[in-house]
Protein backbone atom coordinates (compact mmCIF):
# COMPACT_ATOMS: atom_id res chain seq x y z
CA UNK A 1 0.00 0.00 0.00
CA UNK A 2 2.62 2.80 0.91
CA UNK A 3 4.50 1.82 -2.19
CA UNK A 4 1.47 2.56 -4.12
CA UNK A 5 0.53 5.60 -2.73
CA UNK A 6 4.30 6.60 -2.99
CA UNK A 7 4.11 5.94 -7.07
CA UNK A 8 1.44 7.82 -7.20
CA UNK A 9 2.91 10.75 -5.10
CA UNK A 10 5.98 11.13 -7.70
CA UNK A 11 3.49 10.48 -10.59
CA UNK A 12 3.42 12.80 -13.38
CA UNK A 13 -0.57 13.57 -13.96
CA UNK A 14 0.45 16.24 -16.35
CA UNK A 15 -0.55 13.35 -19.18
CA UNK A 16 -3.74 13.24 -18.05
CA UNK A 17 -4.53 16.42 -17.77
CA UNK A 18 -2.97 17.26 -21.55
CA UNK A 19 -4.99 14.51 -23.02
CA UNK A 20 -8.33 15.53 -21.66
CA UNK A 21 -7.81 18.91 -22.73
CA UNK A 22 -6.71 18.24 -26.08
CA UNK A 23 -9.78 15.67 -26.24
CA UNK A 24 -12.37 18.32 -24.95
CA UNK A 25 -10.82 20.88 -27.34
CA UNK A 26 -10.32 18.93 -30.46
CA UNK A 27 -14.04 17.39 -29.81
CA UNK A 28 -15.73 20.78 -29.58
CA UNK A 29 -14.38 21.92 -32.92
CA UNK A 30 -14.94 19.06 -34.84
CA UNK A 31 -18.25 18.54 -33.67
CA UNK A 32 -19.28 21.97 -35.10
CA UNK A 33 -17.22 21.63 -38.17
CA UNK A 34 -18.34 18.07 -38.87
CA UNK A 35 -22.18 18.75 -38.58
CA UNK A 36 -21.68 22.14 -40.81
CA UNK A 37 -19.71 19.40 -43.17
CA UNK A 38 -22.50 16.60 -42.83
CA UNK A 39 -25.44 18.99 -43.37
CA UNK A 40 -23.88 20.65 -46.01
CA UNK A 41 -23.35 17.54 -48.06
CA UNK A 42 -26.71 16.35 -47.08
CA UNK A 43 -27.82 18.56 -49.56
CA UNK A 44 -25.26 18.45 -52.16
CA UNK A 45 -25.76 16.65 -55.50
CA UNK A 46 -24.36 13.10 -55.57
CA UNK A 47 -21.21 14.02 -57.55
CA UNK A 48 -20.24 16.73 -55.13
CA UNK A 49 -21.22 14.37 -52.38
CA UNK A 50 -18.84 11.48 -53.60
CA UNK A 51 -15.81 13.81 -54.25
CA UNK A 52 -16.21 15.67 -51.02
CA UNK A 53 -16.91 12.78 -48.92
CA UNK A 54 -13.58 11.62 -50.20
CA UNK A 55 -11.99 13.79 -49.14
CA UNK A 56 -13.33 14.59 -46.05
CA UNK A 57 -12.72 10.73 -44.81
CA UNK A 58 -9.56 10.99 -46.23
CA UNK A 59 -7.85 11.63 -42.68
CA UNK A 60 -9.77 8.68 -41.04
CA UNK A 61 -8.02 5.52 -43.74
CA UNK A 62 -4.39 6.95 -43.80
CA UNK A 63 -2.47 6.29 -41.48
CA UNK A 64 -1.75 9.51 -38.96
CA UNK A 65 2.02 9.67 -39.55
CA UNK A 66 0.62 10.33 -43.19
CA UNK A 67 -1.80 13.05 -41.65
CA UNK A 68 1.32 14.25 -39.53
CA UNK A 69 3.76 14.97 -42.49
CA UNK A 70 0.65 16.72 -43.91
CA UNK A 71 0.13 19.19 -41.21
CA UNK A 72 3.89 19.34 -40.71
CA UNK A 73 4.11 20.15 -44.55
CA UNK A 74 2.12 23.31 -43.96
CA UNK A 75 2.53 24.50 -40.77
CA UNK A 76 6.27 23.78 -40.47
CA UNK A 77 7.94 27.47 -39.55
CA UNK A 78 10.20 26.68 -42.73
CA UNK A 79 7.38 26.70 -45.13
CA UNK A 80 5.60 29.55 -46.38
CA UNK A 81 2.14 28.94 -44.85
CA UNK A 82 3.71 28.23 -41.34
CA UNK A 83 6.06 31.22 -40.92
CA UNK A 84 3.29 34.04 -41.80
CA UNK A 85 1.06 32.49 -39.75
CA UNK A 86 4.30 32.79 -36.74
CA UNK A 87 5.36 36.27 -38.43
CA UNK A 88 2.41 37.78 -38.44
CA UNK A 89 -0.38 36.38 -35.66
CA UNK A 90 2.76 34.70 -33.05
CA UNK A 91 0.74 31.34 -34.10
CA UNK A 92 2.80 28.31 -33.77
CA UNK A 93 1.83 24.45 -34.15
CA UNK A 94 4.84 22.75 -34.41
CA UNK A 95 6.29 21.77 -31.12
CA UNK A 96 2.87 23.21 -29.14
CA UNK A 97 0.05 22.60 -27.08
CA UNK A 98 -1.65 24.16 -30.31
CA UNK A 99 -0.13 21.38 -32.27
CA UNK A 100 -1.98 18.62 -30.25
CA UNK A 101 -5.08 20.25 -30.81
CA UNK A 102 -4.79 20.86 -34.33
CA UNK A 103 -3.56 16.67 -34.86
CA UNK A 104 -6.28 15.57 -32.80
CA UNK A 105 -9.10 17.55 -35.11
CA UNK A 106 -7.88 16.31 -38.50
CA UNK A 107 -7.75 12.70 -37.03
CA UNK A 108 -11.14 12.90 -34.93
CA UNK A 109 -12.95 15.15 -37.49
CA UNK A 110 -13.79 12.27 -40.02
CA UNK A 111 -15.46 10.69 -37.00
CA UNK A 112 -17.76 13.16 -36.26
CA UNK A 113 -18.68 14.11 -40.09
CA UNK A 114 -19.18 10.69 -40.79
CA UNK A 115 -21.62 9.58 -38.33
CA UNK A 116 -23.50 13.24 -38.47
CA UNK A 117 -24.10 12.31 -41.96
CA UNK A 118 -25.29 8.88 -41.30
CA UNK A 119 -27.46 10.18 -38.79
CA UNK A 120 -28.95 12.47 -40.92
CA UNK A 121 -29.67 10.35 -43.69
CA UNK A 122 -31.54 8.11 -41.04
CA UNK A 123 -33.76 10.68 -40.80
CA UNK A 124 -37.59 10.11 -42.11
CA UNK A 125 -36.76 12.19 -45.65
CA UNK A 126 -40.98 12.86 -45.13
CA UNK A 127 -40.01 15.20 -42.64
CA UNK A 128 -37.92 17.55 -44.24
CA UNK A 129 -40.49 17.81 -47.59
CA UNK A 130 -43.12 18.36 -44.94
CA UNK A 131 -41.40 20.94 -43.79
CA UNK A 132 -40.42 22.54 -46.99
CA UNK A 133 -44.09 23.03 -47.67
CA UNK A 134 -44.72 24.22 -44.64
CA UNK A 135 -42.58 27.13 -45.20
CA UNK A 136 -39.31 26.64 -43.39
CA UNK A 137 -36.19 27.79 -44.47
CA UNK A 138 -33.55 25.44 -44.99
CA UNK A 139 -31.39 26.92 -41.76
CA UNK A 140 -34.58 26.42 -39.84
CA UNK A 141 -35.36 22.83 -41.15
CA UNK A 142 -31.83 21.98 -40.23
CA UNK A 143 -31.39 23.48 -36.79
CA UNK A 144 -35.13 22.38 -35.76
CA UNK A 145 -35.94 19.53 -37.15
CA UNK A 146 -33.06 17.97 -38.82
CA UNK A 147 -30.29 17.75 -35.98
CA UNK A 148 -32.89 17.22 -33.10
CA UNK A 149 -34.00 14.10 -35.27
CA UNK A 150 -30.81 13.00 -35.81
CA UNK A 151 -29.59 13.39 -31.70
CA UNK A 152 -28.93 9.92 -30.97
CA UNK A 153 -26.53 9.64 -34.12
CA UNK A 154 -24.67 12.77 -33.50
CA UNK A 155 -24.33 12.09 -29.92
CA UNK A 156 -22.56 8.54 -30.68
CA UNK A 157 -20.80 10.09 -33.04
CA UNK A 158 -19.42 12.60 -30.65
CA UNK A 159 -18.48 10.11 -27.97
CA UNK A 160 -16.05 8.69 -30.44
CA UNK A 161 -14.76 11.63 -31.90
CA UNK A 162 -14.04 12.66 -28.12
CA UNK A 163 -12.16 8.83 -27.66
CA UNK A 164 -10.39 9.14 -30.90
CA UNK A 165 -9.11 12.44 -30.09
CA UNK A 166 -7.96 11.46 -26.61
CA UNK A 167 -6.02 8.91 -28.01
CA UNK A 168 -4.17 10.60 -31.06
CA UNK A 169 -1.02 9.41 -31.31
CA UNK A 170 0.98 9.32 -34.62
CA UNK A 171 -0.23 12.68 -35.78
CA UNK A 172 0.43 14.09 -32.52
CA UNK A 173 3.77 13.07 -32.30
CA UNK A 174 4.79 14.45 -35.82
CA UNK A 175 3.34 17.69 -35.44
CA UNK A 176 3.37 18.56 -31.67
CA UNK A 177 6.46 16.45 -30.01
CA UNK A 178 6.17 15.01 -26.78
CA UNK A 179 7.51 17.93 -24.68
CA UNK A 180 6.26 16.45 -21.03
CA UNK A 181 4.22 19.04 -19.67
CA UNK A 182 3.49 21.12 -22.38
CA UNK A 183 2.51 18.07 -25.47
CA UNK A 184 2.99 14.86 -23.66
CA UNK A 185 -0.21 13.31 -24.00
CA UNK A 186 -1.07 9.87 -22.51
CA UNK A 187 -0.37 7.95 -25.61
CA UNK A 188 2.63 9.54 -26.18
CA UNK A 189 3.90 9.19 -22.34
CA UNK A 190 3.41 5.44 -22.92
CA UNK A 191 4.83 4.90 -25.66
CA UNK A 192 8.25 6.69 -23.91
CA UNK A 193 7.87 5.09 -20.82
CA UNK A 194 7.61 1.40 -22.84
CA UNK A 195 10.95 1.95 -24.85
CA UNK A 196 12.49 2.78 -21.21
CA UNK A 197 11.35 -0.67 -20.04
CA UNK A 198 9.21 1.49 -16.98
CA UNK A 199 6.42 -1.53 -17.37
CA UNK A 200 4.95 -0.46 -14.55
CA UNK A 201 4.27 2.95 -15.61
CA UNK A 202 2.85 1.98 -18.63
CA UNK A 203 0.70 -0.10 -17.16
CA UNK A 204 -0.59 2.34 -14.92
CA UNK A 205 -1.83 5.00 -18.18
CA UNK A 206 -3.37 1.69 -20.04
CA UNK A 207 -5.62 1.15 -16.75
CA UNK A 208 -6.19 5.23 -17.15
CA UNK A 209 -7.07 5.08 -20.58
CA UNK A 210 -9.57 1.57 -20.25
CA UNK A 211 -11.20 3.14 -17.73
CA UNK A 212 -11.93 6.86 -19.47
CA UNK A 213 -12.58 4.84 -22.78
CA UNK A 214 -15.10 2.66 -20.76
CA UNK A 215 -16.71 5.21 -18.79
CA UNK A 216 -17.16 7.44 -22.12
CA UNK A 217 -19.28 4.45 -24.01
CA UNK A 218 -21.10 3.36 -20.57
CA UNK A 219 -22.40 7.38 -20.89
CA UNK A 220 -22.63 7.38 -24.69
CA UNK A 221 -24.92 4.78 -24.21
CA UNK A 222 -26.87 5.34 -20.84
CA UNK A 223 -27.86 8.95 -23.02
CA UNK A 224 -29.11 7.32 -26.20
CA UNK A 225 -31.35 5.30 -24.51
CA UNK A 226 -32.19 8.28 -22.37
CA UNK A 227 -32.87 10.54 -25.14
CA UNK A 228 -34.95 7.74 -27.46
CA UNK A 229 -37.09 7.19 -24.00
CA UNK A 230 -37.97 10.58 -24.81
CA UNK A 231 -39.23 11.21 -27.87
CA UNK B 1 -59.26 29.53 -59.30
CA UNK B 2 -57.93 26.55 -60.63
CA UNK B 3 -55.18 24.29 -60.56
CA UNK B 4 -53.81 23.39 -63.81
CA UNK B 5 -51.14 20.58 -64.09
CA UNK B 6 -49.43 19.12 -67.33
CA UNK B 7 -45.95 18.29 -66.63
CA UNK B 8 -43.75 14.77 -68.21
CA UNK B 9 -41.05 13.24 -65.84
CA UNK B 10 -39.19 10.28 -66.76
CA UNK B 11 -39.06 7.51 -64.24
CA UNK B 12 -37.32 4.26 -63.40
CA UNK B 13 -40.25 1.91 -64.90
CA UNK B 14 -42.41 4.44 -67.17
CA UNK B 15 -42.52 8.23 -67.96
CA UNK B 16 -44.90 10.42 -66.20
CA UNK B 17 -47.50 12.10 -68.09
CA UNK B 18 -49.94 13.86 -66.84
CA UNK B 19 -52.33 16.14 -67.38
CA UNK B 20 -55.76 17.56 -65.40
CA UNK B 21 -57.48 20.61 -64.12
CA UNK B 22 -58.96 20.93 -60.56
CA UNK B 23 -60.93 23.69 -60.17
CA UNK B 24 -62.70 24.36 -56.45
CA UNK B 25 -63.68 20.84 -55.72
CA UNK B 26 -61.96 17.76 -53.87
CA UNK B 27 -60.34 16.28 -57.39
CA UNK B 28 -59.13 12.27 -57.46
CA UNK B 29 -56.15 11.05 -58.60
CA UNK B 30 -56.92 7.09 -58.89
CA UNK B 31 -54.38 4.62 -59.38
CA UNK B 32 -52.53 1.71 -58.34
CA UNK B 33 -49.44 1.63 -56.14
CA UNK B 34 -46.46 3.11 -57.99
CA UNK B 35 -49.03 4.04 -60.98
CA UNK B 36 -47.07 7.90 -60.27
CA UNK B 37 -49.79 9.41 -58.12
CA UNK B 38 -47.66 10.47 -55.23
CA UNK B 39 -44.85 11.53 -57.37
CA UNK B 40 -47.53 13.44 -59.42
CA UNK B 41 -48.19 15.35 -56.42
CA UNK B 42 -44.93 16.16 -55.01
CA UNK B 43 -44.49 17.69 -58.60
CA UNK B 44 -46.93 19.91 -57.44
CA UNK B 45 -45.70 20.65 -54.01
CA UNK B 46 -42.19 21.04 -55.67
CA UNK B 47 -40.45 18.56 -53.91
CA UNK B 48 -39.77 16.48 -56.95
CA UNK B 49 -39.00 18.12 -60.24
CA UNK B 50 -40.50 17.42 -63.73
CA UNK B 51 -38.93 17.10 -66.53
CA UNK B 52 -41.06 19.23 -68.30
CA UNK B 53 -44.14 20.98 -68.47
CA UNK B 54 -46.48 23.61 -66.51
CA UNK B 55 -47.83 23.73 -62.79
CA UNK B 56 -49.80 26.57 -62.38
CA UNK B 57 -52.52 27.80 -59.53
CA UNK B 58 -54.91 30.42 -59.93
CA UNK B 59 -52.50 31.77 -62.97
CA UNK B 60 -49.51 31.60 -60.20
CA UNK B 61 -47.00 29.47 -61.65
CA UNK B 62 -45.41 26.76 -59.41
CA UNK B 63 -43.52 25.42 -62.58
CA UNK B 64 -43.07 26.04 -65.86
CA UNK B 65 -39.81 24.23 -68.14
CA UNK B 66 -39.99 26.74 -71.31
CA UNK B 67 -39.91 29.80 -69.19
CA UNK B 68 -37.25 28.35 -66.62
CA UNK B 69 -39.61 28.74 -63.67
CA UNK B 70 -39.24 26.43 -60.83
CA UNK B 71 -40.48 27.64 -56.81
CA UNK B 72 -39.10 26.35 -54.48
CA UNK B 73 -41.74 24.50 -52.25
CA UNK B 74 -41.78 26.68 -49.73
CA UNK B 75 -43.20 29.22 -51.94
CA UNK B 76 -45.88 27.30 -53.30
CA UNK B 77 -48.40 27.44 -50.23
CA UNK B 78 -49.24 24.16 -50.86
CA UNK B 79 -50.12 22.25 -47.52
CA UNK B 80 -49.14 18.69 -48.18
CA UNK B 81 -50.99 15.69 -45.88
CA UNK B 82 -48.45 12.87 -46.32
CA UNK B 83 -49.58 9.08 -46.04
CA UNK B 84 -47.83 8.60 -42.51
CA UNK B 85 -48.24 12.58 -41.41
CA UNK B 86 -44.73 13.55 -40.81
CA UNK B 87 -45.67 14.75 -37.77
CA UNK B 88 -42.26 16.64 -36.44
CA UNK B 89 -41.65 13.62 -33.84
CA UNK B 90 -39.23 16.02 -31.50
CA UNK B 91 -42.35 19.23 -31.24
CA UNK B 92 -45.33 19.17 -29.15
CA UNK B 93 -48.55 18.91 -31.17
CA UNK B 94 -48.56 22.60 -30.73
CA UNK B 95 -45.14 23.22 -31.93
CA UNK B 96 -45.92 21.16 -34.93
CA UNK B 97 -48.92 23.05 -35.61
CA UNK B 98 -46.79 26.61 -35.20
CA UNK B 99 -44.29 24.91 -37.52
CA UNK B 100 -46.07 26.41 -40.42
CA UNK B 101 -46.98 30.05 -39.16
CA UNK B 102 -43.75 31.64 -40.27
CA UNK B 103 -41.37 32.81 -38.42
CA UNK B 104 -43.12 34.68 -35.43
CA UNK B 105 -46.02 32.45 -34.91
CA UNK B 106 -48.73 33.37 -32.61
CA UNK B 107 -49.31 30.59 -29.90
CA UNK B 108 -52.99 32.38 -29.49
CA UNK B 109 -53.55 31.31 -33.23
CA UNK B 110 -52.31 28.48 -32.64
CA UNK B 111 -54.21 26.76 -29.85
CA UNK B 112 -57.37 28.30 -31.93
CA UNK B 113 -56.24 25.55 -34.79
CA UNK B 114 -56.02 23.14 -32.56
CA UNK B 115 -59.33 23.40 -30.71
CA UNK B 116 -60.71 23.93 -34.56
CA UNK B 117 -59.40 20.16 -34.89
CA UNK B 118 -60.28 18.70 -31.48
CA UNK B 119 -56.90 18.84 -30.00
CA UNK B 120 -56.45 21.52 -27.26
CA UNK B 121 -55.91 18.66 -24.69
CA UNK B 122 -53.29 17.26 -25.99
CA UNK B 123 -51.02 20.75 -27.00
CA UNK B 124 -48.10 19.78 -25.27
CA UNK B 125 -47.58 15.76 -26.16
CA UNK B 126 -45.16 14.45 -28.72
CA UNK B 127 -46.43 12.94 -31.83
CA UNK B 128 -45.39 9.50 -30.71
CA UNK B 129 -47.75 9.27 -28.20
CA UNK B 130 -50.65 9.94 -30.29
CA UNK B 131 -53.27 7.52 -31.68
CA UNK B 132 -53.51 7.20 -35.62
CA UNK B 133 -56.86 9.29 -35.38
CA UNK B 134 -54.73 12.05 -33.45
CA UNK B 135 -51.83 11.88 -35.63
CA UNK B 136 -54.09 12.84 -38.53
CA UNK B 137 -55.66 15.74 -36.79
CA UNK B 138 -52.65 17.43 -35.58
CA UNK B 139 -51.25 16.74 -39.40
CA UNK B 140 -54.47 18.81 -40.64
CA UNK B 141 -54.34 21.53 -37.87
CA UNK B 142 -51.03 22.31 -38.97
CA UNK B 143 -51.79 22.18 -42.71
CA UNK B 144 -54.66 24.73 -42.17
CA UNK B 145 -52.49 26.83 -39.98
CA UNK B 146 -50.36 27.18 -42.70
CA UNK B 147 -53.22 28.51 -44.64
CA UNK B 148 -52.33 26.51 -48.12
CA UNK B 149 -53.96 27.61 -51.36
CA UNK B 150 -53.87 24.49 -52.03
CA UNK B 151 -54.56 21.10 -50.46
CA UNK B 152 -52.42 17.78 -51.25
CA UNK B 153 -53.59 14.71 -49.66
CA UNK B 154 -51.80 11.46 -50.34
CA UNK B 155 -53.56 8.58 -49.40
CA UNK B 156 -54.84 9.83 -46.70
CA UNK B 157 -56.59 7.42 -44.61
CA UNK B 158 -54.36 4.71 -45.48
CA UNK B 159 -52.40 4.49 -42.11
CA UNK B 160 -56.00 4.51 -40.42
CA UNK B 161 -57.96 1.16 -38.66
CA UNK B 162 -60.95 0.69 -40.27
CA UNK B 163 -63.09 1.41 -37.57
CA UNK B 164 -61.59 4.79 -37.48
CA UNK B 165 -61.55 5.51 -41.21
CA UNK B 166 -65.08 6.71 -41.57
CA UNK B 167 -65.14 8.47 -38.58
CA UNK B 168 -61.86 10.64 -40.07
CA UNK B 169 -63.38 10.75 -43.43
CA UNK B 170 -66.14 12.66 -42.49
CA UNK B 171 -64.03 15.10 -40.28
CA UNK B 172 -61.90 15.91 -43.80
CA UNK B 173 -64.86 16.05 -45.92
CA UNK B 174 -66.46 19.07 -43.72
CA UNK B 175 -62.97 20.52 -43.78
CA UNK B 176 -62.67 20.30 -47.23
CA UNK B 177 -66.04 21.49 -48.16
CA UNK B 178 -65.00 24.89 -45.98
CA UNK B 179 -61.67 25.10 -47.98
CA UNK B 180 -63.37 26.57 -50.99
CA UNK B 181 -59.75 25.62 -53.09
CA UNK B 182 -58.53 22.88 -55.07
CA UNK B 183 -57.67 19.61 -53.12
CA UNK B 184 -55.98 16.84 -55.08
CA UNK B 185 -56.82 13.46 -53.17
CA UNK B 186 -54.27 10.63 -54.49
CA UNK B 187 -55.59 6.97 -53.21
CA UNK B 188 -56.65 3.45 -54.62
CA UNK B 189 -59.80 3.50 -52.76
CA UNK B 190 -62.54 3.83 -55.19
CA UNK B 191 -64.69 4.47 -51.86
CA UNK B 192 -62.90 7.22 -50.39
CA UNK B 193 -63.29 8.45 -54.24
CA UNK B 194 -66.73 7.96 -53.97
CA UNK B 195 -67.52 9.69 -50.79
CA UNK B 196 -64.54 12.62 -50.49
CA UNK B 197 -64.16 14.03 -54.53
CA UNK B 198 -66.39 15.27 -56.71
CA UNK B 199 -64.15 14.62 -60.23
CA UNK B 200 -61.80 12.17 -61.04
CA UNK B 201 -58.81 11.58 -63.47
CA UNK B 202 -57.35 7.22 -63.42
CA UNK B 203 -53.89 7.51 -63.40
CA UNK B 204 -51.95 4.29 -65.33
CA UNK B 205 -48.34 3.36 -65.71
CA UNK B 206 -47.62 7.32 -65.52
CA UNK B 207 -50.25 8.13 -67.50
CA UNK B 208 -53.42 10.50 -66.70
CA UNK B 209 -56.98 10.03 -68.62
CA UNK B 210 -59.81 11.75 -68.77
CA UNK B 211 -61.10 13.52 -65.88
CA UNK B 212 -65.11 13.22 -65.15
CA UNK B 213 -67.36 13.37 -62.44
CA UNK B 214 -67.31 10.32 -59.85
CA UNK B 215 -70.80 9.30 -60.35
CA UNK B 216 -70.25 8.85 -64.14
CA UNK B 217 -67.17 7.10 -63.50
CA UNK B 218 -68.71 4.59 -61.68
CA UNK B 219 -71.50 4.87 -64.13
CA UNK B 220 -68.85 4.10 -66.78
CA UNK B 221 -65.69 4.07 -66.47
CA UNK B 222 -64.45 4.24 -70.34
CA UNK B 223 -61.17 2.09 -70.09
CA UNK B 224 -60.45 -1.26 -68.66
CA UNK B 225 -57.91 0.71 -66.05
CA UNK B 226 -61.02 2.46 -65.34
CA UNK B 227 -63.28 -0.32 -64.81
CA UNK B 228 -60.56 -2.27 -62.54
CA UNK B 229 -60.22 0.48 -60.34
CA UNK B 230 -63.95 1.36 -59.99
CA UNK B 231 -63.84 -2.02 -58.44
CA UNK B 232 -65.62 -3.67 -61.49
CA UNK B 233 -64.39 -7.40 -60.80
CA UNK B 234 -65.09 -8.86 -64.80
CA UNK B 235 -63.53 -7.34 -67.24
CA UNK B 236 -62.64 -9.50 -70.35
CA UNK B 237 -61.73 -8.34 -73.87
CA UNK B 238 -64.94 -8.29 -76.75
CA UNK B 239 -65.74 -7.46 -79.96
CA UNK B 240 -68.76 -5.72 -82.10
CA UNK B 241 -70.62 -8.27 -83.23
CA UNK B 242 -73.39 -6.02 -84.94
CA UNK B 243 -74.59 -2.55 -83.69
CA UNK B 244 -76.44 -3.54 -80.38
CA UNK B 245 -74.34 -6.62 -79.45
CA UNK B 246 -71.05 -7.51 -78.30
CA UNK B 247 -69.41 -11.41 -77.88
CA UNK B 248 -67.43 -11.97 -75.48
CA UNK B 249 -65.65 -15.35 -76.13
CA UNK B 250 -63.95 -15.77 -72.39
CA UNK B 251 -67.28 -15.92 -70.93
CA UNK B 252 -68.70 -17.47 -74.29
CA UNK B 253 -71.65 -15.59 -74.32
CA UNK B 254 -72.96 -12.48 -76.99
CA UNK B 255 -74.57 -9.48 -74.58
CA UNK B 256 -77.13 -7.11 -76.31
CA UNK B 257 -76.64 -3.32 -74.61
CA UNK B 258 -79.90 -1.09 -75.03
CA UNK B 259 -77.95 2.12 -76.78
CA UNK B 260 -75.70 1.16 -79.61
CA UNK B 261 -72.08 -0.16 -79.46
CA UNK B 262 -69.34 2.86 -79.11
CA UNK B 263 -67.21 2.19 -82.20
CA UNK B 264 -63.55 0.83 -81.14
CA UNK B 265 -65.04 -1.42 -78.36
CA UNK B 266 -62.27 -3.38 -76.86
CA UNK B 267 -63.75 -4.84 -73.48
CA UNK B 268 -66.76 -5.35 -71.32
CA UNK B 269 -67.21 -5.17 -67.61
CA UNK B 270 -69.66 -6.05 -65.48
CA UNK B 271 -69.67 -5.69 -61.62
CA UNK B 272 -69.89 -8.45 -59.67
CA UNK B 273 -73.42 -7.21 -58.19
CA UNK B 274 -75.07 -7.12 -61.31
CA UNK B 275 -76.13 -10.38 -62.07
CA UNK B 276 -79.23 -12.51 -61.05
CA UNK B 277 -79.64 -16.40 -60.26
CA UNK B 278 -82.18 -17.93 -62.25
CA UNK B 279 -82.22 -21.00 -60.73
CA UNK B 280 -84.19 -24.07 -62.52
CA UNK B 281 -85.73 -22.03 -65.09
CA UNK B 282 -83.27 -23.03 -68.53
CA UNK B 283 -84.10 -20.99 -71.04
CA UNK B 284 -81.26 -20.96 -72.98
CA UNK B 285 -81.04 -18.67 -75.42
CA UNK B 286 -82.61 -16.06 -73.30
CA UNK B 287 -81.01 -12.44 -73.76
CA UNK B 288 -78.12 -11.78 -71.72
CA UNK B 289 -77.80 -14.80 -69.59
CA UNK B 290 -74.49 -16.78 -69.29
CA UNK B 291 -73.96 -20.37 -68.90
CA UNK B 292 -71.60 -20.88 -66.02
CA UNK B 293 -70.00 -23.88 -64.05
CA UNK B 294 -67.28 -24.93 -61.73
CA UNK B 295 -68.08 -22.61 -59.10
CA UNK B 296 -65.86 -22.40 -56.05
CA UNK B 297 -67.71 -20.26 -53.27
CA UNK B 298 -66.08 -17.72 -50.34
CA UNK B 299 -68.79 -16.98 -47.79
CA UNK B 300 -68.10 -13.13 -46.86
CA UNK B 301 -69.61 -11.34 -43.09
CA UNK B 302 -72.46 -9.93 -45.44
CA UNK B 303 -72.50 -11.87 -48.63
CA UNK B 304 -71.37 -14.63 -50.79
CA UNK B 305 -68.97 -14.27 -53.22
CA UNK B 306 -69.06 -16.85 -56.58
CA UNK B 307 -66.01 -17.92 -58.78
CA UNK B 308 -67.02 -19.34 -62.12
CA UNK B 309 -66.06 -20.80 -64.99
CA UNK B 310 -67.81 -20.11 -68.46
CA UNK B 311 -66.38 -21.70 -71.34
CA UNK B 312 -64.39 -24.49 -70.55
CA UNK B 313 -60.52 -23.03 -70.71
CA UNK B 314 -62.04 -19.75 -70.18
CA UNK B 315 -61.18 -17.30 -67.83
CA UNK B 316 -63.48 -16.47 -64.18
CA UNK B 317 -66.35 -14.54 -63.53
CA UNK B 318 -66.94 -13.32 -59.96
CA UNK B 319 -70.87 -12.94 -58.99
CA UNK B 320 -71.48 -11.22 -55.40
CA UNK B 321 -74.77 -11.97 -53.84
CA UNK B 322 -76.45 -10.29 -50.37
CA UNK B 323 -76.95 -12.79 -47.30
CA UNK B 324 -80.24 -11.08 -47.22
CA UNK B 325 -81.38 -11.97 -50.55
CA UNK B 326 -79.92 -15.05 -50.36
CA UNK B 327 -79.48 -16.67 -47.10
CA UNK B 328 -78.20 -20.26 -48.22
CA UNK B 329 -75.78 -20.20 -51.43
CA UNK B 330 -77.25 -22.39 -54.11
CA UNK B 331 -75.52 -22.49 -57.20
CA UNK B 332 -76.96 -21.14 -60.31
CA UNK B 333 -76.33 -22.52 -63.77
CA UNK B 334 -77.35 -19.46 -65.54
CA UNK B 335 -76.16 -15.90 -64.41
CA UNK B 336 -79.21 -13.32 -65.67
CA UNK B 337 -77.78 -9.72 -66.67
CA UNK B 338 -80.00 -6.44 -67.50
CA UNK B 339 -78.24 -4.73 -70.64
CA UNK B 340 -77.94 -1.36 -68.58
CA UNK B 341 -75.36 -2.81 -66.52
CA UNK B 342 -72.64 -3.62 -69.02
CA UNK B 343 -70.02 -1.44 -69.14
CA UNK B 344 -68.36 -1.00 -72.35
CA UNK B 345 -64.90 -0.15 -72.40
CA UNK B 346 -63.04 1.31 -75.45
CA UNK B 347 -59.16 1.47 -74.28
Amino acid sequence: MPEIMMFLKSLDWSPLVISLKTGAVATVISFFLGIAAAGLLYRAGPRVRAFADGLLTLPMVLPPTVAGFFLLLIFSLRRPFGSALYEHFGIRAVQTWLGCVLAAVVISFPLMYRNARAAFEQVDRNLVYAARTLGMSERQIFLQVLIPCARPGILSGTVLTFARAMGEYGATAMLAGNIPGKTGTISQKIAMVIQNGDFGTAGFWTGVVCVIGFAVVAIMNLAVSRSEKKS
Amino acid sequence: MALEVEIRKKLKLFTLDVKFRAENETFALLGESGSGKSMTLKCIAGIERPDEGRIALDGRVFYDSDAGICLPPQKRRAGYLFQDYALFPNMTVLRNVMAGMGRHPDRGTAERYLEAFGLSELADVFPGKLSGGQKQRTAMARLAAQKPDVILLDEPFSALDTHLRWRMENEMQEKLRSFGRPAVCVTHDRDEVFRLCSRVCCLEQGRSGEAVTVREFFRNPRSRAGALLSGCKNVAPCRAADAHTVTVPEWGVTLRVPGTVPPGVRYAGIRAHSFHAENGLERSGCVNCLQVREAAVTEDLFEWTVSFRCAPGGGALIWKVSKEVMPDIRIPRELLLDGEEIMLLTS
